[in-house]
């Protein structure tokens, strides 16, 4: 590989970007900020076992207006991460390949991420 | 027998570390976190309040508790290993690579464990 000069695979600059990319890009993303997620919860439900004082001060961060931005986006996350996950079950039983399969079924995860996003934040968050 | 070389095996760069075993794991709690994701966040939406008395009344119902735990330990789990496949693409140094799979497997384990230790002591009483 030494002084090797040539584009190298995949060189991502070049291609069109597409909604495979997007959402594979996206899914390990969401992925991450999930995990950040998690660790919301476990300090949720920590402060919960210590008693009514340190839930309140946990609750006074969690229950503030801007804190409506990242259970928002955590939402998004979770919805994405979730459909486009069992897109990936699908592959792994080796369904759904065909070119305009995965271009369907990507359009069909966007669809579902952007209603339930956007239904589960105006009744629960908003 | 393996196919390794003796001196890859000897520099630890064969394959077969138990990626079937990572692969099969990753779908497991997948599968398991489809329908425990959707329920958690069912419940938070339709929780009367997110005062102490309500939080903790929800979660000490025996079906919550249950639930809880096998959410959060499923969804840890997934975690660490969706981090583990990040980390291993990202991370290549060979002082940083096993120092962040650590500080992962410990941040994992440590969420773990604090949160069904707090789910528990709220279940079995103050």
């Amino acid at each position: 590989m030494q002084g090797a000069s040539r584009p190298l695979s995949p060189h991502l600059q070049i291609y069109r970007w597409q909604i495979t990319m997007w959402l594979s890009s996206l899914h390990r993303i969401t992925g991450l900020l999930l995990s950040l997620g998690a660790l919301a919860l476990a300090i949720w439900l920590i402060a919960l076992a210590s008693g009514p004082a340190a839930f309140a001060d946990v609750q006074a961060v969690y229950g503030s207006a801007l804190f409506k931005v990242p259970l928002i986006a955590w939402t998004f996350c979770l919805f994405l991460h979730l459909s486009n996950g069992v897109r990936h079950l699908f592959w792994d039983a080796g369904m759904g390949f065909d070119r305009s399969q995965i271009r369907t079924s990507g359009l069909v995860v966007v669809a579902v991420t952007l209603v339930a996003t956007v239904a589960f934040a105006l009744f629960a968050i908003v | 027998m393996s196919l390794v070389t003796p001196l890859n095996r000897v520099l630890g760069l064969g394959t077969a570390k138990g990626a079937a075993e990572h692969w099969w794991a990753q779908r497991l709690t997948a599968v398991a976190l489809v329908p425990l994701a959707l329920w958690f966040a069912c419940s938070l939406a339709t929780l009367p309040a997110f005062d102490y008395a309500a939080v903790a009344a929800w979660v000490q119902r025996p079906v919550t508790s249950i639930l809880l735990i096998l959410f959060v330990g499923a969804a840890a789990y997934h975690s660490f290993l969706g981090v583990q496949v990040v980390i291993e693409d990202y991370v290549g140094g060979k002082a940083s690579r096993p120092a962040a799979l650590m500080a992962s497997a410990f941040a994992h384990t440590g969420l773990a464990v604090a949160a069904v230790f707090s789910i528990l002591k709220i279940a079995f009483g103050s």
